[in-house]
């Protein structure tokens, strides 16, 4: 094993028991504490594969935001910060199924298919790939659209959360 | 070792291992002697009244709404910024279409009150 | 020679070379070297935090006409030893029903935070820990780990006033990040890179400065906030809450938080020097070699230390209503309109000789309508007050 596969696989462990135990903990701060090191995680992946920008925008975005969201949230809602009961109900055994299930269904198809073991081709050592990316976002005839609706889809969240709030606030 | 982010990797364990070796220490010379006073809850000598969670605004919330979009934009805007002078000026002016389409749901927002402090 | 020109990479490969020889893979030897290099480095930035809470002290006394520490050796400059010896022998209480795992976490993740920026911190040309070309996120991105630290200290203490100071925090460093990270858009705008060492190049002709002292303005104001210095020290509101969201820190983990706060506006005050001052450049002096080029980088950083440290000890706190208005309406807006401007206005001239006139006035027109555009408002504010009969105090609200 080199190296390399040895990270991944400390990360992999490190993505897949921390989600885990989002889904178990009892405590609701503890599962968005939990969650924040799935996150940190995927970050961690993205880094390895040489992908600064998709890291940071990860931890920015997801760690530095959402997360934080989602502790407020708990925050004010909740007033005791804990399930009282169980986090597994009855239908555990059929849910532990579906899941074997869907495993094993993407391990068949992954394993047929052939892009899997394709190689990235090796970047120049001179090429900045985040100027690149700015030039893909606004090239007419690459990715302008999606970028430029992704502002109306931001608004559209804005406005959303905004007219929500305001219901809130006359009720 | 094409990678820069192995470095990072390095920085943020010993980064870890500096406070954590400096916490251990402490906790080695410290002496160690709890007793209920020692560890009831700290409100300026006044015996605590009822647990530790409060009422918060629902404002708070509101203003990490507005946080997230923004925060989602200036991710976007980064590529934008880097790549501007290898690029015609109209991709100027589609950067600048994206910051007012987002400037126009901080006015909304602001003339709905939701900036408000109340 | 050829030490003085370029230290890091003579100590690498001499030291490369000497692990190499003993049959070690070149892979490992490097991250053997990266360990040791980081160990010193941190070491290094560890000891100029204890120098800095001597620093602080001693400013802050003179400025409120005191004398400061001065029995511990010459002008008490050994104060802060005692201190940490203090420190490492006062019992540390966990209080009643705290979360522990998060209580002991979270001085971990503040301090950490501080010390990652300094990975890309350009000191001199090559005495740069990593040139990442994602810069400018990566330095937002250990902004939030440090947003993090401060909700799971509130959180786990088990405390109404750490609980309340980590919520006033977090909003307060969450709204101020949003200007900040404009100002670093306009920077980027103008260096056309996101990496420190591009940025500290692009300002072999003119510092950002003069290009655009607005964003400087801009990106010093949020600072301050992010570190939630005064003005913006609500979050440890002596009066109000106690110290905010490290009420219940006692000892080490206390000083951890302390020192990570000195610490990071050290920082700051260093990411100041690089963006808007031309990082190592002093009117040719850093021609002598990297390590002088260094020592003038920390002399800078040191001066907006001490600026944000005058800002501090002269401005009192403000309102959390203020601050978040402040913020949302009046530094945001105001942030991508100069963000705006200058792609616009830097994009029209690139490669001209007009650029750094032209982008000068367009901040000076834009920071005059501001002002222009804050009196008209106001007097319409006052005129409304007047008129209605009602406090003058909401008036000022903008």
């Amino acid at each position: 094993m080199t190296f390399t596969q040895v990270l991944f696989l400390i990360f992999a462990a490190i993505i897949l028991g921390s989600a885990f135990m989002v889904v178990t903990t009892k405590k609701m701060i503890h599962a968005a504490f939990w969650l924040i090191t799935t996150l940190f995680g995927v970050a961690a992946l993205y880094a390895m594969l040489n992908a600064g920008f998709l890291a940071m925008v990860q931890i920015v975005v997801y760690v530095g935001a959402i997360a934080i969201l989602f502790i407020f949230a708990i925050m004010l809602t909740r007033k005791d910060l804990r399930d009282s009961d169980t986090p597994l109900n009855k239908n555990w055994g059929v849910a532990a199924l579906i899941g074997f299930l869907s495993f094993g269904g993407l391990l068949t198809i992954l394993n047929n298919w052939t892009g899997l073991l394709k190689e990235a081709p090796e970047l120049s050592s001179g090429m900045d790939t985040i100027s690149d990316l700015g030039v893909a976002l606004l090239s007419p005839n690459a990715y302008l659209l999606p970028f430029e609706v992704a502002s109306v889809l931001l608004l559209a969240a804005l406005i959303g959360s905004v007219y929500v709030a305001n219901q809130a606030k006359s009720e | 070792m094409q990678n820069p982010w192995i470095y990072v990797g390095i920085f943020v364990l010993v980064g870890l291992l500096i406070p954590i070796a400096a916490i251990a220490i402490a906790a080695i010379l410290g002496p160690k002697k709890p007793n209920a006073i020692k560890q009831s809850t700290y409100e300026c000598g006044i015996e605590t009244v009822g647990d530790s969670w409060v009422q918060f605004k629902a404002q708070y919330y509101i203003f990490g709404l507005v946080f997230l979009v923004f925060d989602v934009e200036t991710v976007f805007l980064f590529p934008w910024a880097v790549s501007l002078n290898s690029l015609p000026l109209f991709a100027v002016f589609e950067g600048i279409i994206f910051v007012l389409i987002l400037l126009a749901g901080l006015v909304y927002a602001w003339k709905k009150g939701m900036l408000e402090w109340v | 020679m050829e030490f003085w020109k370029d230290p890091i990479t003579t100590i690498f490969d001499s030291l490369l070379k000497s692990f190499t020889s003993g049959g070690m893979t070149e892979d490992l030897a490097t991250v053997l070297i990266y360990l040791i290099g980081i160990l010193a480095f941190i070491s290094f930035a560890m000891v100029l935090d204890i120098f800095l809470v001597w620093v602080e002290r001693k400013v802050v006394a003179r400025f409120q006409d005191r004398l400061g520490p001065n029995r511990i050796g010459p002008f008490g400059i050994f104060q802060p030893f005692a201190d940490i010896v203090k420190l490492l022998i006062k019992e540390d209480i966990t209080p009643f029903g705290a979360d522990v795992v998060l209580f002991n976490l979270a001085p971990i993740f503040s301090l950490m935070s501080v010390l990652l920026l300094w990975a890309i911190m350009p000191f001199a040309p090559k005495m740069v820990g990593v040139d990442l070309n994602v810069g400018m996120l990566y330095l937002v991105a250990a902004g939030s780990i440090g947003t993090l630290s401060v909700i799971m200290a509130g959180w786990s203490s088990n405390n109404k006033y750490a609980l309340m100071g980590a919520f006033r925090t977090v909003a307060q460093m969450v709204s101020y990040e949003i200007p900040m990270v404009a100002a670093l858009l306009v920077v980027t705008v103008l260096a056309g890179t996101m990496g420190a060492v591009g940025i500290v190049e692009a300002q072999e002709a003119v510092p950002f400065i003069i290009l655009s002292p607005l964003a400087f303005l801009i990106f010093l104001i949020s600072a301050i906030a992010e570190l939630g210095r005064s003005p913006f020290d609500l979050n440890e509101a002596e009066s109000e809450i106690v110290a905010g969201f490290h009420t219940e820190y006692t000892g080490m983990k206390f000083g951890l938080f302390y020192a990570g706060e000195l610490l990071h506006s050290f920082t700051f005050g260093g990411f100041i020097a690089l963006l808007f001052f031309g990082g190592h450049r002093l009117f040719g002096l850093e021609n002598l070699g990297p390590l002088v080029g260094a020592l003038i980088f920390m002399g800078k950083a040191l001066f907006f230390y001490w600026v944000i440290m005058w800002v501090k000890y002269t401005v009192p706190r403000i309102r959390v209503d203020h601050m978040l208005a402040f913020n949302w309406k009046f530094l945001t807006p105001l942030a991508f309109i100069l963000l705006m401007v200058t792609a616009l206005v830097g994009r029209i001239f690139l490669h001209s000789p007009w650029l750094a006139p032209a982008l000068f006035i367009s901040n000076i027109l834009i920071a005059w309508l501001t002002i222009e555009y804050l009196k008209s408002h106001a007097r319409k504010e006052r005129d409304q007050a007047e008129a209605s009969g009602s406090a003058p105090a909401t008036a000022t609200q903008h």
